[in-house]
């Protein structure tokens, strides 16, 4: 365990969950993070996508690095990541038909996410396929951990279930408790995207703006 | 004729890209700072889709769906190359904000400039696949309606990053609470202009 995680991949593997943040630091992936957010099962299937897509297409272009040309590396990179899109998206259909209804476009938009272009140009180009690996995976769940949390406040307090599983009693809307419809529009997602980049700022104060 | 004016008005303000799907959220945000190149970057984008949208509409109709390559003959009137759609998709918008680039530097040095940085980015802005791939799931009934979906959905763009910049110039001189600097307040500001943008729910021309 010491020799495969020494300090410097543990950071790897663990700053994107926090301090290094895909979505609240380096303002990567927010289209599709704000998107899917509406449920928590779409969310939690999007994060897990975008972790899997993300770590493998880290590897292969770690393993190819030293053998793309400059020139046409943004091509390359976009291949890649089309193939393995494509990949995942059949694969949806074919196992989890109703979720791959609901996430509809943006499955296929994981191709022009940022993170990956983003982290596949400032990673995976200059670093070894294990590092890569652990990078993808970090920044994956880091991402995935953010649209959990969104979507687990908008379904909560937006239609009263979890994964579709009522969990507001009914004796509370006998009593006159109602669901908030604002919550499944979309700019509630940007909101409480918002909320938490205030708690993360508000403990870290290393990651505060100036204007 | 009515029915393109209808895509063309209701993908601006209905099916906003920002404020009802938040496609093309990165670029949107670390551009707008300031009007002027909020502007370059939202006519840009406009300018892409305008050409990029109808060529994959073509694609998508006369190669990629099922039994679209019936033309060629028909035998192949049960082909379905639909998985294919994301990758070469992804190919035309690449190739084509390459064509663009090179014919704007040649005709138009002075867009150009202003452009310049933005163009390339262009490639991987949600905004232009996810206008191929909603474009995929509507099946519009002819290149007219695709075409003017492709320009509504750039216009809105452009007004949704144009009004944010407007606005983050003015904010430069409010007191924000710290930790909601930059980002936080950003964040929020678009998703006031969002719930602005549910008023026109429901529009339609005629």
């Amino acid at each position: 365990m010491s020799k495969l995680l020494s300090a410097k991949t543990k950071e790897v593997l663990l700053g994107p969950l926090n301090k290094n943040n895909p979505i609240t630091v380096q303002v990567l992936g927010i289209c599709s993070a704000l998107a899917v957010t509406a449920k928590l099962e779409p969310a939690l299937v999007m994060g897990i996508s975008v972790t899997i897509i993300v770590a493998l297409s880290n590897v292969i272009i770690s393993l190819l690095r030293d053998t793309i040309p400059n020139r046409i590396r943004i091509i390359v990179q976009l291949v890649v990541v089309a193939a393995l899109v494509t990949v995942v998206s059949e694969f949806l259909k074919a196992f989890a038909y109703d979720v791959s209804v609901q996430l509809s476009v943006y499955i296929g938009l994981i191709i022009t996410n940022c993170i990956l272009m983003g982290r596949l140009e400032a990673f995976a180009m200059s670093n070894r396929p294990w590092e890569s690996f652990l990078d993808g995976i970090g920044n994956g769940i880091g991402y995935a951990w953010i649209l959990v949390a969104v979507a687990f406040f908008r379904e909560l307090l937006g239609s009263g279930t979890l994964f579709g599983i009522r969990v507001i009693p009914q004796a509370l809307y006998d009593i006159g408790y109602v669901n908030n419809g604002l919550m499944m529009m979309p700019p509630m997602a940007l909101i409480l995207v918002a909320c938490i980049i205030w708690i993360q700022r508000a403990r870290n104060k290393e990651l505060q703006e100036d204007n | 004729m009515e029915n393109i004016a209808n895509i063309f008005v209701k993908s601006i303000f209905v099916d906003n890209m920002i404020f009802a799907y938040f496609l093309g959220m990165c670029s949107y945000l670390a551009v707008s700072k300031n009007v002027k190149t909020s502007m370059g970057l939202g006519l840009a984008v406009v300018f892409v889709l305008g050409i990029t949208l109808p060529v994959n509409y073509l694609l998508e109709n006369y190669v990629l769906k099922e039994g679209a390559l019936a033309w060629l003959s028909p035998s192949l009137a049960t082909l379905d190359l639909s998985y294919l759609s994301f990758i070469l998709f992804i190919a035309v918008i690449a190739a084509i904000t390459q064509l663009v680039e090179m014919a704007v530097e040649k005709f138009s040095p002075s867009l150009y400039s202003s452009l310049g940085i933005f163009l390339p980015l262009i490639a991987v802005n949600c905004a232009i696949m996810g206008g191929s791939l909603f474009m995929q799931q509507r099946a519009f009934a002819n290149i007219g309606e695709a075409t003017s979906y492709a320009l509504g959905s750039g216009v809105g763009w452009l007004l949704a990053i144009v009004g944010l910049a407007a606005i983050r110039e003015k904010m430069e001189y409010s007191n924000v609470p710290k930790p909601l600097r930059g980002l936080g307040i950003t964040f929020i500001t678009v998703a006031l202009m969002g719930i602005a943008f549910l008023a026109f729910s429901g529009l339609k021309i005629g």
